[in-house]
């Protein structure tokens, strides 16, 4: 089976804020990189590409043939979404237990898993 | 009385489910061939006579049938994930072949944490207990199409999502388990609050677990635990009205089903149980002791303060302790409860006050319960309280 993992960072901090960043220890900093350079080197990880932080998101709608738009993400801003991977697992627990090891999961965020639709 | 194809049905059905699954690797083909295969059953065995070894025959039947069904319906095969040489697959089966008891399976299946409680304990009543759509939409009073809608979303999504069908290996064991238990339970107690048959269904679950698995204490003090407090269902209500324990007839508690509940809580302990369940089961056996012994309830329900936290843990701790050391000591606890809007706080607390003699106070503590109960047996019992302040003098408190 293929999964999505959906990243919400919600409150964690990451680099994209550099003053929470900042907020977080040189070891903390460390196992945040070290977490996902573990998820990144597990075969059945495709990494996905990051996302610049949900300020810079502008959400397009088209409306009696008119485009428009508006600043900022389609969900409320701590709910957007901050990246993504693809995960080719055995099942729903394998995914699980990959999100659970993604730091936003841990540190203020959560990950969403949808299975991939395969036709 | 049920009949004995209908209590066949009932024996059997989580089983037959549970292997077909296991081979068929979809859950609706699965379901459908058991129900043909029960109603083969149904046309058959009243003539030809029951077969000796009833669940493999309705496992090979089911089987065979399924078989059938995917040779004739090849988009079938397409949702099969185990079955990807049918033609092969149909082998001599008759009720002497053994199939493996897949049920474990099937429950960690059902009670998989990515589904909802709701949904988990619905589809274990319907897989497991054999119950009807429409049986378990009217024990949770809930109309047939939402219950309907509510499996069919649940099965969707085990297929979807991948949730496997297997027992959880080791590292994930411990947190599943105490899922399934947590479902079983919930069940039982949907049944204790006055709907006896899920408290039997449940037990039935519970026995089925103990029998799957032998060697996990809290396994056996959850059956513990539903057995002791069963036993004393027929006592709890006199007609429609609540009776408290100190209050119930004896003589209505089901004494077989205790020393059936304490001998499956002394199995708990042998294997070193000291978990939540088997502290419980070990609290209910010593509340159907006469005279209780309440200082060492008042130790059990300590211990089971420290594992869960819980305030309504500290609440029961708080009557044992007023038992042994009068109810000022049990009040002490009580007001150190923070379990603002529970009603047993208040209805607690007005029994502790109504014994120390300060009956205005205990007087607000039952009206205060009384504006938080839903449940009409509970009302009519704090009315009762409440009348009673006015009546006989407190005891010496």
């Amino acid at each position: 089976m293929k999964y999505m993992l959906l990243i919400h960072q919600g409150t964690t901090p990451t680099p994209n804020s550099p003053e929470d960043w900042a907020r977080l220890s040189q070891d903390e900093q460390n196992a945040v990189y070290g977490a996902y350079q573990k998820i990144n080197e597990n075969p059945g990880v495709t990494a996905g590409l990051g996302l610049a932080p949900p300020e810079t998101a502008t959400t397009v709608r088209v409306q009696d043939g008119r485009t428009l738009t508006t600043d900022g993400p389609f969900v409320e801003t701590k709910e957007a979404l901050g990246g993504y991977l693809i995960f080719e697992a055995d099942d729903l627990d394998a995914a699980i237990e990959l999100a659970a090891s993604i730091p936003a999961a841990s540190m203020g965020g959560a990950i969403e898993v949808r299975p991939v639709v395969e036709w | 009385m049920v009949a004995p194809l209908e209590q066949a049905f009932r024996d059997q059905w989580g089983r037959v489910l549970a292997t077909l699954i296991g081979f068929l690797g979809d859950f609706d083909l699965a379901e459908e061939a058991a129900q043909e295969a029960f109603a083969i059953a149904a046309r058959r065995w009243p003539v030809d006579g029951t077969p000796a070894n009833p669940g493999a025959w309705l496992i090979a039947t089911g089987r065979n049938r399924a078989i059938d069904r995917i040779r004739r319906d090849r988009t079938l095969a397409a949702k099969t994930r185990r079955l990807q040489a049918p033609e092969a697959a149909e082998v001599e089966m008759d009720d002497t072949t053994i199939f493996p008891d897949e049920r474990l399976e099937l429950l960690f299946t059902c009670c998989h944490p990515a589904l909802a409680t709701d949904a988990q304990v619905a589809l274990t009543l319907r897989a497991l207990g054999g119950l009807t759509t429409a049986e378990i939409a009217r024990a949770f009073l809930v109309p047939e199409p939402t219950m309907a809608q509510r499996l069919v979303r649940a099965k969707r999504k085990i297929a979807a999502a991948g949730i496997p069908f297997r027992v959880p290996p080791a590292h994930l064991l411990p947190e599943r388990l105490d899922a399934v238990l947590a479902i079983v339970y919930l069940i039982f107690n949907e049944g204790y609050a006055g709907r006896g048959d899920l408290a039997a269904e449940a037990i039935r679950l519970g026995r089925a677990l103990a029998e799957l698995m032998p060697d996990e204490p809290e396994v056996q003090g959850l059956l513990a635990l539903m057995l002791l407090l069963d036993a004393r269902r027929e006592a709890r209500f006199r007609g429609d009205d609540l009776v408290l324990l100190d209050d119930q007839d004896h003589a209505l508690w089901d004494a077989v089903q205790i020393e059936d509940g304490r001998s499956v809580l002394d199995r708990a302990l042998a294997l070193h149980g000291h978990g939540p369940y088997v502290v419980q089961a070990a609290i209910a056996s010593l509340h159907a002791d006469r005279p209780r012994d309440w200082p060492q309830i008042a130790v059990l329900y300590g211990e089971l303060s420290r594992q869960t936290g819980s305030p309504v843990v500290e609440l029961n701790r708080a009557v044992a302790v007023a038992e042994v050391e009068g109810p000022s000591a049990g009040l002490a606890i009580v007001d150190r409860i923070d379990l603002g809007d529970y009603r047993y706080l208040h209805s607690t607390r007005g029994e502790m006050l109504r014994r120390l003699g300060r009956t205005d106070e205990a007087r607000s503590s039952y009206v205060r319960a009384l504006e938080l109960v839903h449940d009409d047996a509970e009302r009519r019992l704090l009315e009762r309280k409440l009348a009673e302040l006015d009546g006989p003098a407190p005891e010496a408190g």
